[in-house]
C-alpha cells in the first residue's frame, strides 16, 4: 500500500474537484430552499396566514334572550328564567366518580344520572364540560358552591330557560317551546344559524311558534380562539346579539283563569271578545295542561295521561274544536231572511210543533207546537218551526253568505296552532265533497244550526261581537309588539239594515230576561250589565229506535260521549254592548242548563273586573252562587271575593 | 503508516492542539445548538423543561466528547474505523433480535444514561469505514468493478437492517451518504449514472404499476405518496401534519410573528414540533429572516467542511470531512424539504435543533472527527 507523493497530490486534487462539484450541488439545493421559503413566506404569506387565523378562530353563536310574553295589562305570561344546573370537567376533577359520590350527598341525584354522566365524560375530550344536573333550585346550587373546595371540577353554571307561570291557563294559547327536531328543520326552511345550536328551543305550539321569528332575536357571536383539539383558549371579540321582541297579547290573565276554573270539570271552551275592538279577553280551553313540563321534556307517562283523557287536555277546543252551532245559529238564520226582505220582524209563523218539507216531517223540539210565533217569539222560545219555515223561504245560499258576513267560516289571522275554519255549507261544497245534491232537509237543518254547519267557540264569540256592535270586527290576540300597537282589525259598520239587528238583540235580550226565555234561569238582575243571549243544544247523534225501545229516551241516560254538546252565547251590558262570549261544553246536555250560567258568570267577572258580585244574581240564587264561588279553583282567590271586586 | 510517510513539517502536540482546532466551525455549531435550545424552549411554552434542559446537557458532553476526539491523532480513527464499522452493524443486528420498539420505528440501546439508536451510529461508522476503505484502496482500482462492489455492499447492509426497522429516513440519509463518499473517492461517474438511471426506471415502474396485477408497493404506499403530492387532499388524515406545517411556516412572513408568539404551535397544531417539526416553529415565529439565517449557518458548516477537506492531504481525513459534511448537509436538506413540502414525511430531525439524545452526540462525535482530521492534517 506503498502512495507515492505523486498519487497522493493527484488524489487530493481528484478529492477536491469532486468535493467542489458535489458542494456546488449542495449549495444549489439550498439555494432551492431558500427560494422556496422566499416563496412560502413572502410571497404567500398573507394566504397562510389567514389560513393560520382560520385555523385558531372558532366562531360561536351566542343565541339570544327569547322575547318575553305578557297580558293586557303587563302580567308575565312566558319568562325566562334563570336555570341553574351544575357541570363536572373530569381534568379538574380527577376522581370523576368519587367526587359525583360526595355531591349526591348534597343535591338530589339518582344513580341513573351519575352513570349517564359517568359515561358522558369518558367519551368526550377531558376538558369538555358534562352537565350533571340540570335545573336545580337556589338553595341546591348555593350548597354545592359552600361545598366547593371539596368537589374538584364541579361549576355551577346559569343559563336561561322558559318558564310559564301561570301554568295550564295559557298553554292553549301561548303553547311551549321545545328542542329543534329535525323534523323541524326540514319542515322550516330557515337558514338561521341558530337552528344549528344543538337543543336550541324554538316554539313548538301557539304563540310560541306562530311568532317565533318576532320572539327567536338574532344571534350574536363569539370569537375564541381554540388549539388544534378544540380547547378554548381565551376570547377574541364578541358582538352581542340581539334579543327577542317582547309581546303584548289581548288577553286578560285574570278573566282567563277565571273561565278557566269557572270550565273546570268539565270539556269545554269559552272565548270572550271586546266587541268594540274585537280583542280576544279570553280564549279558555279545558282541561288544559302544564307548558312546563313539554319545555322541560315532559316523561312517557305524564304524556300518555294526557293522551289517554277522552276530555282530550292537548286539543285547543275554542278555536280548533268545531261543533254544530245549534239554535245559536237561529240568529244568523233570521237576519239572512229579514235582509232577504221574505220576512218582516212583526210577521207570524204558525208552529203546529212539526214542518213538511220534501216529504218529511221535521219536528220542532216543543212537540206540543208553539203556536202563532214572530221574530221575538221565535227566538225567545227558541222555536225551531219559525226557522224552518223562513229558511225555505231564503234559501241557503243567503244563510250562508250571513253566516260567513258574521264571522263563520273564516280562520281569521291570530297566531294560534290549528285554528280551524269550521264549515258554512254550500249546494256548491254538498255536490263537490259529498257527491250528493243538496236537499230541502238539508236547508232545515242548517236554519237550526245542525247538519253539516260547524263552528268554533271563537267563530260564535265574534259572531255575537259583530252581531251586539254591529261592526265587522275581527279577532285581535296581539296587542303589540315591543311597545308599538299592532293595528285594530275592523271592516266598519256591518253592511245589514240596524233595525234588523237591532230586532235580533232585542229578541236575545228576551231569551235572557224574559219568562220564558231560556236562559231566564241565568239572568243578571243589576240593571247596568244586563245580558242577550242565546241557548244551543247540538246533537251528537240522534237517539236510535233501538235505544228508545230500552227506554233511553232522555239525553241523560246515554253514555257521557254520545251526549248532546251544550253552548250558550251572550254579549252585555244590553244597552251598550262591551264584551260577547261563546261558552262549549261538550256533551254538556242542555244550552241553557250548563253554559247559560258559565257565560253570565264570566259576562259579570269581565264587566266588574273580578268575582262577580252576588247583588248582580237573583236573590234566590245567591247562597249557591256564593257557595261555588268559593270552591272555584281560581290561581289567587281573594280572601274577601265580593267586597274588592266592585273598582 | 502512510500518514508518517507524508511530509510532515509540523504537527501538534499536547493543548497546543487546541489552537489548530477549527474554532469557527465550534461557534457555528455553538449558533446552531443555541438556537435549537431557543426555540425548544418556546415550544415548551416558555419553560426549560421538560426539553432544553436535558438538550443542554446532552450538548455539553457533546462538546466535550468532540474535544476529546478532536485531540486524539486521526490514523487512531483510522484504525478504528472497520473496528467501529463492525461494532455498530452488530448493534443493528442485536436491537433487531432484542432491542425495545418505541415511537412505532426507532430502536434503541438503553445505556442507563441515555437511550442509543445503533442506526445513528451507523450514519457515522458507515462514513468512517468507507474513507477507510478507500484510503487503502489503490487509486488506480478504484473504478474497477470488483472494487466498487465491496463498498456498495458496506453500504447495503446497514441500510437494510435499517430499513427493515423501518427507519426510511435514515436509510435514505446512509444511501446517500455512502454514494456522496463513492463519488468523492472517484468512482467513475457512468456508476452513477447508471444507478440513477435504473432507480430512476424503479420509480417509474412502481407508480405505473398501480392498480395492475404486478403492482409493486402496497395501497397505503401509494396513498402515503398521494399525500405528498397533495396534502390538501386529505387535510384531516395523513395530510395533516404536512399542511398544518405549511401554513405555520407560511404565516411567519418576512419578520416572523414574534418569539413564543406562533399560534400554530402554540395551539399545538404543529405536530411533533420539538422534534422533526421544529423548523416550522422558528419559520413561523422568527420569519423569512430566522429561516434563512438558520439555513445559512447551516450552508456554512457544510463551507468549512470542504474548505477543510480540500486543504487536507490526508485522503482519509479529506474524505471523513467530506462525507460527514454530506451527512450533515443530508440531514437538514431532508428536514427542511420535508417541512415545507418538498418532500415526503420521512423521519429525519433537524441537526442539532430537534429534540433528541442520539442524534447530537452522533453528531458532535462526528465533528470531533472531523476537527481530529482538521488538527492532524500533514501540513
Amino acid at each position: 500500500m506503498k502512495r507515492t507523493s505523486r498519487e497522493t497530490d493527484d488524489s487530493t486534487r481528484k478529492i477536491g474537484r469532486r468535493a467542489l462539484f458535489l458542494g456546488a450541488i449542495q449549495l444549489g439545493f439550498a439555494g432551492v430552499l431558500a427560494m422556496r421559503m422566499r416563496s412560502m413566506q413572502i410571497d404567500q404569506a398573507d394566504q397562510f396566514r389567514m389560513l393560520a387565523e382560520e385555523n385558531r378562530i372558532n366562531m360561536r353563536l351566542l343565541p339570544p334572550a327569547r322575547g318575553l310574553i305578557f297580558d293586557r295589562d303587563g302580567v308575565p305570561i312566558a319568562v325566562n328564567d334563570q336555570n341553574y344546573r351544575i357541570v363536572i370537567v373530569r381534568e379538574d376533577a380527577g376522581e370523576v366518580e368519587a367526587v359525583l359520590a360526595r355531591l349526591q350527598t348534597l343535591i338530589p341525584l339518582s344513580d341513573e344520572d351519575i352513570q349517564r354522566t359517568l359515561r358522558e365524560t369518558e367519551r368526550r375530550s377531558s376538558f369538555v364540560p358534562v352537565t350533571v344536573a340540570d335545573r336545580l333550585t337556589w338553595e341546591d346550587l348555593a350548597r354545592v358552591a359552600v361545598n366547593a373546595p371539596a368537589l374538584p371540577g364541579i361549576r355551577p353554571e346559569v343559563g336561561l330557560s322558559r318558564n310559564y307561570p301561570l301554568e295550564d291557563d295559557f298553554a292553549h294559547i301561548v303553547g311551549y317551546v321545545g328542542p329543534v327536531s329535525d323534523y323541524d328543520l326540514s319542515k322550516l326552511n330557515d337558514p338561521d344559524p341558530l337552528l344549528q345550536i344543538p337543543k336550541f328551543q324554538i316554539g313548538k305550539s301557539g304563540v310560541e311558534a306562530k311568532m317565533e321569528h318576532v320572539l327567536r332575536g338574532r344571534a350574536g357571536n363569539t370569537q375564541i380562539e381554540v388549539n388544534a383539539l378544540g380547547r378554548v383558549m381565551r376570547e377574541l371579540a364578541r358582538t352581542e346579539g340581539t334579543a327577542g321582541r317582547n309581546l303584548q297579547l289581548t288577553v286578560n290573565a285574570g278573566l282567563q283563569n277565571y273561565v278557566q276554573a269557572r270550565l273546570a270539570g268539565e270539556s269545554g271552551a269559552a272565548v270572550v271578545t271586546d266587541v268594540e275592538t274585537g280583542d280576544l279577553l279570553a280564549i279558555a280551553s279545558v282541561p288544559s295542561f302544564d307548558p312546563n313540563k313539554f319545555v322541560r321534556g315532559i316523561s312517557s307517562a305524564d304524556y300518555s295521561l294526557l293522551t289517554g283523557n277522552p276530555y282530550r287536555p292537548l286539543a285547543n277546543k275554542s278555536v280548533q274544536g268545531v261543533y254544530p252551532p245549534g239554535s245559536t245559529f237561529k240568529m244568523i238564520t233570521a237576519l239572512a231572511a229579514l235582509e232577504a226582505g221574505v220576512i218582516a220582524p212583526e210577521d207570524t209563523v204558525y208552529c203546529p210543533g212539526y214542518s213538511v218539507a220534501g216529504g218529511r216531517r221535521f219536528h220542532c223540539w216543543k212537540r206540543g207546537g208553539h203556536g202563532h210565533m214572530t221574530l221575538n217569539d221565535g227566538l225567545v222560545q227558541s222555536c225551531d218551526v219559525y226557522y224552518y219555515d223562513i229558511a225555505q223561504r231564503t234559501g241557503i245560499e243567503k244563510i250562508t253568505a250571513m253566516a260567513r258576513k258574521l264571522g263563520l267560516g273564516s280562520a281569521f289571522d291570530i297566531p294560534m296552532s290549528a285554528v280551524n275554519e269550521g264549515l258554512t255549507p254550500t249546494k256548491e261544497w254538498k255536490s263537490t265533497q259529498r257527491g250528493r245534491d243538496w236537499t230541502i232537509g238539508d236547508t232545515l237543518n242548517s236554519s237550526i244550526g245542525q247538519g253539516f254547519v260547524l263552528a268554533s267557540p271563537l267563530q260564535l264569540s265574534v259572531m255575537l261581537a259583530r252581531i251586539a256592535s254591529g261592526n265587522a270586527i275581527s279577532p285581535r290576540l296581539v296587542r303589540s309588539v315591543d311597545g308599538i300597537e299592532e293595528p285594530l282589525r275592523s271592516d266598519g259598520p256591518l253592511d245589514i239594515n240596524p233595525a234588523y239587528l237591532r230586532a235580533v238583540r232585542k229578541a236575545m235580550y228576551g231569551v235572557s230576561n224574559t219568562q220564558r226565555g231560556t236562559g231566564y234561569g241565568s239572568r243578571v238582575i243589576d240593571d247596568t250589565m244586563l245580558l242577550a243571549g242565546k241557548s244551543g243544544t247540538s246533537q251528537v247523534r240522534n237517539i236510535t229506535a233501538a235505544e228508545r225501545a230500552r227506554g233511553v229516551t232522555r239525553n241523560e241516560d246515554l253514555p257521557w260521549e254520545r251526549r248532546d254538546h251544550a253552548l250558550f252565547v251572550a254579549f252585555a251590558p244590553y244597552e251598550k254592548p262591551r264584551y260577547s262570549v261563546a261558552v262549549v261544553v261538550e256533551h254538556g246536555g242542555g244550552g241553557s242548563a250548563v253554559c247559560a250560567p258559565i257565560a253570565r258568570d264570566i259576562l259579570l267577572y269581565a264587566m266588574t273586573g273580578g268575582l262577580p258580585p252576588l247583588e248582580a244574581y237573583p236573590s234566590s240564587q245567591r247562597d249557591r252562587i256564593a257557595e261555588e264561588q268559593r270552591n272555584l279553583p281560581l290561581r289567587n282567590h281573594p280572601a274577601t271575593a265580593t267586597a274588592s271586586s266592585r273598582a | 503508516m502512510t500518514y508518517l510517510e507524508n511530509k510532515v513539517k509540523f504537527v501538534p502536540t499536547g493543548f497546543r492542539k487546541l489552537l489548530f482546532l477549527n474554532w469557527p466551525l465550534i461557534l457555528l455549531l455553538s449558533a446552531i445548538a443555541s438556537i435549537g435550545f431557543l426555540m425548544l424552549y418556546s415550544v415548551a411554552g416558555g419553560s426549560f423543561t421538560p426539553w432544553v434542559d436535558p438538550q443542554a446537557k446532552r450538548f455539553v458532553i457533546g462538546m466535550i466528547l468532540m474535544l476529546v476526539i478532536a485531540m486524539v491523532p486521526i490514523w487512531f480513527w483510522r484504525n478504528m474505523a472497520g473496528l467501529a464499522y463492525g461494532a455498530s452493524l452488530a448493534l443493528l443486528v442485536g436491537v433487531e433480535l432484542f432491542g425495545t420498539v418505541g415511537m412505532g420505528a426507532q430502536r434503541w440501546i438503553d445505556l442507563g444514561f441515555m437511550r442509543l439508536q445503533p442506526s445513528e451510529l451507523t450514519k457515522i461508522t458507515l462514513v468512517m469505514a468507507l474513507a477507510a476503505y478507500y484510503d487503502w484502496l489503490d487509486i488506480h482500482k478504484t473504478s474497477r468493478l470488483i472494487w466498487v462492489l465491496i463498498p456498495v455492499v458496506l453500504i447495503l447492509m446497514p441500510v437494510a437492517l435499517v430499513l427493515k426497522q423501518p427507519d426510511l429516513g435514515t436509510a435514505i440519509l446512509m444511501l446517500a451518504g455512502g454514494g456522496f463518499i463513492m463519488f468523492l473517492a472517484g468512482v467513475h461517474w457512468l456508476y452513477f449514472a447508471v444507478v440513477i438511471g435504473l432507480g430512476g426506471g424503479l420509480v417509474a415502474a412502481v407508480l405505473n404499476s398501480r392498480g395492475t396485477d404486478w403492482q409493486l408497493i402496497k395501497d397505503y404506499q401509494f396513498r402515503r405518496i398521494d399525500t405528498f403530492l397533495d396534502p390538501a387532499s386529505d387535510p384531516l388524515g395523513a395530510g395533516y401534519h404536512i399542511t398544518q406545517s405549511k401554513i405555520a411556516l407560511g404565516s411567519g412572513g418576512i419578520t416572523g410573528r414574534g418569539f413564543m408568539q406562533g399560534t400554530q404551535s402554540r395551539l399545538n397544531f404543529l405536530p411533533e414540533k420539538h422534534t422533526d417539526f421544529i423548523f416550522t416553529t422558528l419559520a413561523e415565529e422568527f420569519g423569512f429572516i430566522g429561516a434563512a439565517s438558520l439555513l445559512a449557518l447551516y450552508v456554512l458548516v457544510l463551507v468549512f467542511c470542504i474548505t477543510s477537506a480540500i486543504n487536507n492531504k490526508d485522503r482519509f481525513g479529506a474524505l471523513l470531512t467530506l462525507g460527514i459534511g454530506g451527512t450533515f448537509f443530508l440531514f437538514f436538506a431532508v428536514n427542511m424539504s420535508m417541512v415545507m413540502g418538498l418532500a415526503p414525511v420521512v423521519g429525519v430531525p433537524l441537526p442539532l435543533v430537534s429534540y433528541g439524545g442520539s442524534a447530537m452526540l452522533v453528531l458532535l462525535v462526528a465533528f470531533g472527527l472531523v476537527q481530529s482530521a482538521h488538527v492532524h492534517k500533514p501540513r
